[in-house]
């Protein structure tokens, strides 16, 4: 790959357009918008480890952001300074995260979706009921965002930027993680596990290894959140949470980089504008989740770019019909209609 | 010191046994041919060896190692390898990824998480090696789901054999191949060096018996024959097995 | 004394609850092995129009079966044109329960909007039981005896009747069930609509004693899941003794920790998890 390669004149050109968003969009509303979306962006990254890369869905990674979130408001609370509280944060969540692994792990697919279902209940039910640690529905108030390097982040764009800097960071890791030869076991053990056992990979630890990976960066995701919002309730742990978050893989694609990306730009761009002239976001969100799963379950990125295939190949100048690529990331795998087209 | 050797082995499911105390000595080099009715226990024992399924009772002897024991994953590093009956290959990926993919199981490299693995040129030309000692080097690249049925058979079989296997078993390698698929995949088994100790379950007598040494025949999870091929073919028991009288 | 044995009559009463909720998420998961995450919508819903019904007078029995009815009619529809879209797929299946779920909550919100609402235990229910020298609120023994009676009905209809031995063919072996010649899509939705049905009568049946709210149809529906995963899914009597004891352990959790009871509900479901993942009474799905 040359040095001014298409892909790298993109990425980079990507990145100026980011760092320079607060000049040219002026209002600082929008410039918060930008900020949640790539926060929100995060946990979706994160997510998508497990669901895209290694066919594990969870239902329960609102509570690993929250782990973060309240954990540091807890300590910043207690007097405790932020580089302290967040690290402090981390670690908690990361031991959080490899209890809920290996109960997670004691099932795939749904049995894995339910007991993540429940672990994410049970936060959600020590931060709801808890009131003498969590304050309960009052929340916890968070007064002052850091000032990494005397650098005050109480305004809009400068919150923004760095925000994007912990996000190019957690873009670039998980570039490298799935090029990785252990990003490609992931994905082994997502396609074929028994295989992948008899390769001689240690499939549990692979999972398990992965799931760590994954609740680092959402507890990143929710540190970030908590001096975003600079205030944390149990609102942040509920099923509604972990669902949104699934949804911003599912909708944007899972198994690529950009899917849970743009899945966070538009279920936080659309939620936002819904509670301007909705009041019930959750009906907007279910029904959006019913269509997506009925009628694009590969998410709208791989769905639309088939879409617009489909739709180029019906018009008079368009290509002769092929033979279609179904969906890919949600029902993928060899079907017996492709062993039938491709026989000798 | 045998290869592979299986004494007493048994398994049940529930109130079924499915395993009834199977022993079988496969020699070093030797080309052993397992047969038997549907429901025989067949790929149950294969599924035995390699350490998916748990025995009751009995014992697994890789090369006068005591592996009965030794979970599955780890059984492919002492030098086994096997292919499945449904192909199982990697369907998001190139044939060579296929590959890389089972070189890359006993390799230290497959707990890096930093380096790119399409970099790692000393596996792309393992990879390609192994593709072209089986004739397929001229698809490597191509995506799993543009290949014919044919070429992934051979690429499960290069597959387990890229990790240098000790013991290589073969579940049904000739189900569901055209005539030509076939004698594609003869060529291949016949090309295998004696290096490795090969066990393969089939149903196609007319391809699988030209390759044996020995033979196993099981029914009802049970040895009924075993022996070399002439001694099998002509014993009694096998025609009753298979016909009924 | 007088505490435990009141702690004890409301366990089963909760227990009996429980298992008009997670019957039929136990068949449901045993059937067509997906989690239905709208269970509690269920639950909840048929409660609200169960207890709209009795605002208007209808009588007690009639509005619980009226509102089961309505559920059932309700999962039915959602199963036969929309699950059954995404055949074969679970995970996208459960992902669409729990769309509807959102949706539901939400239009619950809407139409009864965010006042609890607890109906007066029916007239014809009221009063006190003696026993043991102590008294007990007649309801909560009546939750308990219709409880047991549908967990005899379900056990009549699963164990003897034709649909019952095909709903354990489906249970056991879809494919194979289908090349018998068992209709299995239309069991799962004449399933669907029982589990519903089930949550529905629960919902009602608990409005008096739980009261009825938003937020209802999440809080109840992870203990429908704990009791099945306690119990074993597809199997009832492990739904049964699931959910007395999870109506046991909430309650005496309840009167010792209140601060943790609803955590505490998960541990004997996390316990099961790492020593017997089948649950007490199930198979091992492979």
């Amino acid at each position: 790959m040359s040095v001014a390669s298409p892909q790298r004149v993109g990425t980079a050109a990507a990145v100026l357009v980011l760092a320079s968003l607060p000049v040219w969009v002026g209002n600082s509303y929008y410039v918060n918008i930008a900020s949640q979306i790539l926060l929100w962006a995060i946990l979706a990254l994160a997510l998508n480890i497990l669901v895209g890369y290694a066919g594990l869905t969870s239902l329960g990674h609102a509570g690993l952001f929250a782990m973060a979130g309240y954990t540091a408001a807890m300590l910043l609370g207690a007097g405790h300074n932020h580089l302290v509280s967040d690290v402090v944060a981390i670690v908690v969540t990361l031991a959080t995260t490899a209890v809920f692994a290996v109960l997670a792990l004691r099932a795939t697919g749904i049995g894995f979706l339910m007991i993540t279902l429940a672990i994410g209940q049970i936060q959600w039910g020590i931060a709801y009921r808890w009131v003498g640690l969590t304050n309960g529905d009052n929340g916890i108030v968070v007064s002052t965002r850091p000032a990494p390097l005397s650098i005050s982040l109480a305004g809009a764009g400068a919150f923004y930027l760095a925000t994007l800097i912990v996000f190019l960071t957690a873009v670039a890791t998980m570039a490298v993680f799935a090029r990785s030869p252990f990003g490609a076991a992931l994905r082994g053990t997502r396609d074929q596990a028994r295989r992948m056992t008899a390769l001689g990979y240690n499939v549990w630890l692979i999972r398990f290894l992965a799931i760590l990976f994954s609740g680092f960066w959402s507890g990143v995701a929710g540190l970030l959140f908590i001096y975003y919002n600079q205030f944390i309730s149990p609102q942040v742990v509920s099923l509604t949470t972990s669902a949104e978050a699934l949804l911003m893989v599912i909708s944007g694609g899972s198994g690529t980089l950009m899917g849970p990306i743009v899945g966070a730009a538009i279920v936080v761009v659309m939620k936002n504008v819904a509670s301007a002239y909705i009041e019930r976001w959750n009906l907007v969100l279910g029904v959006i989740f019913i269509l997506i799963i009925s009628f694009m379950p590969e998410g709208l990125v791989p769905g639309s770019a088939r879409l617009c295939r489909a739709a180029w190949r019906r018009l008079p100048w368009g290509q002769s019909p092929t033979i279609d690529d179904p969906a890919g990331s949600m029902r993928g795998g060899l079907t017996s209609r492709r062993m039938r087209e491709h026989a000798p | 010191m045998s290869a592979l050797q299986i004494e007493g082995l048994s398994k049940s499911f529930g109130g079924l046994r499915v395993t009834t105390d199977v022993s079988l000595a496969v020699q070093p080099g030797e080309r052993r041919l397992i047969i038997g009715p549907n429901g025989a226990g067949k790929t149950t024992l294969f599924n035995l060896i390699t350490g998916e399924l748990r025995p009751d009772g009995g014992r697994i002897v890789l090369f006068g190692r005591d592996v009965t024991h030794v979970p599955a994953r780890r059984r492919a590093h002492l030098g086994m390898a096997r292919t499945y009956q449904i192909i199982t290959l990697f369907p998001r990926d190139t044939i060579l990824r296929n590959i890389i993919l089972a070189l890359l199981g006993l390799s230290p490299l497959r707990w890096n998480a930093f380096v790119d693995l399409g970099a790692q040129r000393d596996l792309a030309e393992r990879a390609s090696a192994a593709l072209a000692r089986i004739g397929l080097d001229h698809i490597a690249d191509r995506p799993l789901a543009q290949t014919s049925y044919g070429e992934r058979r051979r690429v499960e079989i290069a597959m387990a054999l890229a990790q240098n296997p000790k013991v290589l078993l073969l579940d049904e390698p000739f189900a569901g191949l055209s005539v030509d698929e076939r004698r594609d995949v003869q060529k291949l088994l016949l090309a295998i060096p004696r290096e490795v100790t090969v066990v393969m379950i089939e149903h196609n007598m007319d391809v699988a018996l030209d390759l044996a040494d020995h033979i196993t025949l099981l029914h009802f999870g049970k040895v009924i024959v075993q022996g070399t091929r002439a001694e099998v073919v002509a014993d009694p028991r096998t025609r009753e097995v298979y016909l009924g009288f | 004394m007088t505490l435990w044995l009141t702690l004890a009559v409301n366990s089963i009463a909760l227990g009996g609850l429980l298992f008009l909720l997670s019957s039929g998420f136990s068949l449901i998961f045993g059937l067509m092995r997906i989690p239905n995450l709208m269970h509690g919508s269920f639950f909840m819903l048929g409660a609200y129009l169960g207890v709209t019904l009795l605002a208007k007078g209808v009588n007690f029995w009639l509005a619980a079966l009226a509102s089961a009815a309505a559920m059932a009619v309700i999962g039915g529809l959602i199963e036969r044109f929309l699950l059954r879209r995404l055949a074969g797929e679970q995970l996208a299946q459960v992902l669409l329960t729990l769309g509807f779920a959102f949706i539901v909550g939400d239009v619950c919100l809407m139409l009864w909007t965010g006042d609890p609402w607890q109906p007066a235990t029916p007239d014809h229910l009221r009063g006190v039981v003696k026993m043991a020298g102590l008294h007990f609120p007649l309801y909560r023994l009546v939750i308990v005896i219709v409880a047991v009676l549908i967990a005899v009905g379900l056990w009549l209809l699963i164990d003897w009747t034709r649909v019952g031995a095909m709903i354990r063919a489906g249970v056991d072996d879809p494919a194979i069930a289908r090349v018998v010649g068992i209709k299995v899509s239309r069991l799962f939705t004449l399933v669907f609509a029982l589990g519903a049905a089930l949550a529905a009568f629960g919902g009602v049946m608990g409005a008096p004693y739980l009261s009825v709210y938003p937020g209802l149809d999440f809080e109840i529906l992870p203990l429908a899941l704990i009791v099945v995963i306690l119990g074993g899914t597809g199997s009832l009597l492990g739904a049964l003794v699931g959910s007395f004891l999870i109506g046991a352990v909430y309650n005496f959790g309840q009167a010792m920790l209140p601060d943790l009871a609803y955590v505490i509900l998960f541990l004997p479901m996390l316990l099961i998890l790492v020593l017997r993942p089948q649950g007490l009474f199930g198979r091992v799905v492979s």
